[in-house]
C-alpha cells in the first residue's frame, strides 16, 4: 500500500464512521429539536437576571448580554458533546462497536470520526442560540468571514468534550456510572470557565482552573467572532493552539482506550 | 463475483495457533490450544456454553489480546499485525451487530468505507453483498423492523463484503428458527464455493457442525483435544454413532446448549428498540 493510498483509505473510513451517524440523526430529528430548550431557558433566566448585577459587564462595558451570548453557545455545545460518550457504550452493549474495532480502519480514525459527527450536533445548536440572542438584543455579527470562524471554533469545541466524553465513557465502562460523572464533569467545566463570568472577578484558585479549561478558549474565541464588536482577551492564535492541541492530546488518549471496550 | 486472489494469500494454513491461552483472572478460558485450518476449509468448534469458543474467536478477530501463544490469520499474527489480520478476516459476532438505527444499505455502506473499498467500486460490492443474502428488496428498511434471521443475513453481507480470506462466525444460527438457519447455511457455502473463503465457525449444534464442517474440533473448559473430520470421529465411537455420542464419549459429558440464545434475543431486541 502507497502511502496516498493509506491516506485516502483513512479519509474514507474516517469520513464513513461521520456519514453513518449524521444518517442516525436524519433518521430522528427530534433529538436535535430537544435539545435546543436548554440553552434558550439560559439566556432567558439566567441572562435577564445577571444584567442586573454590577460589575458583570464586559471589559468594554458593554451589556452582560453581549457577554453571555457566546458563554451560552459554547455551553450548549458542550453540554451536547459531553453526554456523546454514552453512544460509546451503548454501541459496546448492543455489539456494534465490535463491527468497527475488527475493521482494519486506524483506531484514530473511528474515534475521529465520531468528533467530526458530533460536530454537526453543536451546529445545529449554534442555529438555535443565534435566533435567541437576536431575539434578546445581543449585538450578533453576520460577517460571513466572522460566521465561518464561529462554525470552526464550536465544530472545535464539540469535537474536543466529545472525544473528552469518549474517554471517559472507556475509563467508567457502565452506562449508570458514565451519566453520573458526566453530571459532575460538566459544572466544574462551565462555571471554572469565562463562560458566564469574567476570569479577573474569581478567586485565585479558580482563575488557575480556568486557564487549564479549554472551554475558556473556546468561549475566548467565539467572543471575537461572534459579536460585533469583538471581545476576548487572548489571541486567536493561542485559543486556536490550545483548543487543536487538546483536542490531538485527547484523541491520541482515546484512540488507546477505544479497542478495549471490545473485550 | 471474484475469488479473493491466491497471490494475496501468503504461505502456510489460513489459521495457525500455538499454545494459545487466555486467562480470565484465575479462570483460563482457552487453555494451550493448538490448531491448524488450511485455506478453503469450513471448520467448526464445538462446545458447550462456557467452553471457550467466543474467547479464542475474539483473539483471531484481535478483538482480544491472547495471554500466552501464538496466533496467526492468513500469515499475520494477531498481536504484531492486527491490522493486516482485520484486512483479510471477516467476523459475525455471537451478539447482534448490525445497528438497528441504519438501512441495511446505510449498514452496507459503513462496512464497505470501514474497509476503506474504494468508490467506483463500493455500489457493486454492496449490491453483490444484498444480493447474495437476499436482502435486495429491505435494503432501505430500518434495521429494527428486521426479523432476525435477516439481521444475522445482513451481518453476513457486512463481514463479506470486502471479500475476506477468512470468515469467523461465532454461534451465527443460535436463536434462528430451522427456516432462517438454512439460509445461512446456504449462505456459507455460496462463500467458500464462489469466494473461496475459509470458513471458521463455532456452535453448540452437533447437527449444524454435522452437516456444514469439513472438520471439527471439541472445546471443553478452554481445551481442545480431539480434532478431525464427523465421519472419522463418529466411525472411532461406534458404527450408528452421531455427533453427540461422539461428544459425550471423548468428552465425557453431553453437550449441552446454554446462554447463548438468550443473549442473542437479548441483542436482537436492542437492536430493534433504539430510539423507538
Ligand atoms: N471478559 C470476560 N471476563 C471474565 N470472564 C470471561 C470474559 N469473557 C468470557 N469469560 C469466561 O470465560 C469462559 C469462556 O467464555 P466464552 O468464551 O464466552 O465461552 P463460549 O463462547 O464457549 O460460550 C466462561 O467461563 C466465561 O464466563
Ligand atoms: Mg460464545
Amino acid at each position: 500500500m502507497t502511502a496516498s493510498e493509506a491516506i485516502a483509505g483513512y479519509g474514507i473510513q474516517m469520513l464513513g464512521v461521520a456519514d453513518a451517524e449524521l444518517r442516525k440523526l436524519r433518521h430522528d430529528a427530534t433529538e436535535m429539536a430537544t435539545r435546543a430548550v436548554q440553552p434558550a431557558l439560559w439566556l432567558l433566566l439566567f441572562g435577564s437576571v445577571m444584567e442586573r448585577v454590577r460589575g458583570l459587564s464586559g471589559a468594554s462595558g458593554a451589556s452582560y448580554l453581549n457577554f453571555l451570548g457566546p458563554g451560552i453557545l459554547a455551553q450548549s455545545v458542550l453540554f451536547v458533546a459531553i453526554f456523546y460518550g454514552i453512544n460509546t457504550i451503548w454501541e459496546r452493549d448492543a455489539g456494534i462497536l465490535n463491527r468497527y474495532l475488527v475493521s482494519p480502519a486506524p483506531r484514530s480514525a473511528l474515534v475521529l470520526g465520531k468528533a467530526l459527527s458530533s460536530t454537526v450536533r453543536g451546529l445545529s445548536q449554534a442555529v438555535v442560540v443565534y435566533i435567541l440572542s437576536l431575539a434578546l438584543g445581543i449585538e450578533v455579527s453576520f460577517a460571513p468571514g466572522n460566521l465561518a470562524a464561529v462554525l470552526f471554533f464550536i465544530a472545535l469545541g464539540a469535537g474536543l468534550f466529545s472525544t473528552f466524553s469518549v474517554v471517559i465513557a472507556c475509563l467508567v465502562r457502565t452506562r449508570e456510572r458514565f451519566l453520573g460523572i458526566g453530571q459532575v464533569l460538566t459544572m466544574p467545566i462551565f462555571f471554572a470557565s469565562n463562560a458566564i463570568y469574567p476570569i479577573r472577578l474569581m478567586p485565585r484558585w479558580l482563575q488557575i482552573i480556568s486557564r487549564l479549561n479549554p472551554l475558556t478558549y473556546e468561549v475566548d474565541a467565539l467572543r471575537k467572532f461572534m459579536l460585533r464588536m469583538p471581545g476576548g482577551r487572548l489571541t486567536v492564535t493561542t485559543d486556536l493552539a490550545v483548543l487543536v492541541i487538546a483536542l490531538a492530546v485527547l484523541v491520541a488518549i482515546a484512540a488507546r482506550l477505544y479497542p478495549r471496550m471490545g473485550e | 463475483m471474484t475469488a479473493p486472489d491466491a497471490d494475496r494469500r501468503v504461505g502456510g494454513p489460513a489459521i495457525a495457533t500455538v499454545a494459545l491461552t487466555r486467562r480470565f483472572g484465575d479462570l483460563t478460558a482457552v487453555a494451550d490450544v493448538s490448531l491448524t485450518v488450511p485455506y478453503e476449509e469450513i471448520f467448526g468448534l464445538i462446545g458447550s456454553n462456557g467452553a471457550g469458543k467466543s474467547t479464542l474467536i475474539k483473539m483471531l478477530t484481535t478483538l482480544l489480546p491472547p495471554s500466552s501463544g501464538e496466533a496467526r490469520v492468513c500469515g499475520f499474527d494477531v498481536r504484531r499485525e492486527a491490522a493486516e489480520v482485520r484486512r483479510h478476516i471477516g467476523y459475525v459476532q455471537q451478539l447482534l451487530s448490525a445497528d438497528g438505527a441504519l438501512t441495511g444499505y446505510e449498514n452496507l455502506l459503513l462496512s464497505a468505507r470501514l474497509y476503506a473499498i474504494p468508490r467506483h467500486q463500493r455500489a457493486a460490492r454492496i449490491a453483490e453483498a444484498l444480493e447474495m443474502t437476499e436482502l435486495t428488496d429491505a435494503a432501505d428498511r430500518l434495521v429494527h423492523h428486521y426479523s432476525g434471521g435477516m439481521i444475522r443475513r445482513l451481518e453476513i453481507a457486512q463481514s463479506m463484503i470486502h471479500h475476506p480470506q477468512v470468515l469467523m462466525m461465532d454461534e451465527p444460527t443460535v436463536g434462528l428458527d430451522p427456516m432462517a438457519r438454512r439460509a445461512v447455511h446456504d449462505h456459507v457455502r455460496k462463500l467458500r464455493e464462489s469466494l473461496g473463503m475459509t470458513i471458521f465457525i463455532t456452535t453448540h449444534d452437533m447437527s449444524e457442525a454435522d452437516e456444514l464442517c469439513d472438520r471439527i474440533a471439541l472445546m471443553h473448559h478452554g481445551r481442545i483435544d480431539i480434532i478431525g473430520t464427523p465421519a472419522a470421529l463418529k466411525a472411532e465411537v461406534g458404527p450408528r454413532a452421531t455427533l453427540d455420542d461422539v461428544f459425550a464419549h471423548f468428552i465425557g459429558v453431553e453437550i449441552e446448549p446454554g446462554g447463548g440464545y438468550r443473549e442473542a434475543r437479548r441483542a436482537r431486541r436492542s437492536a430493534r428498540e433504539r430510539r423507538q
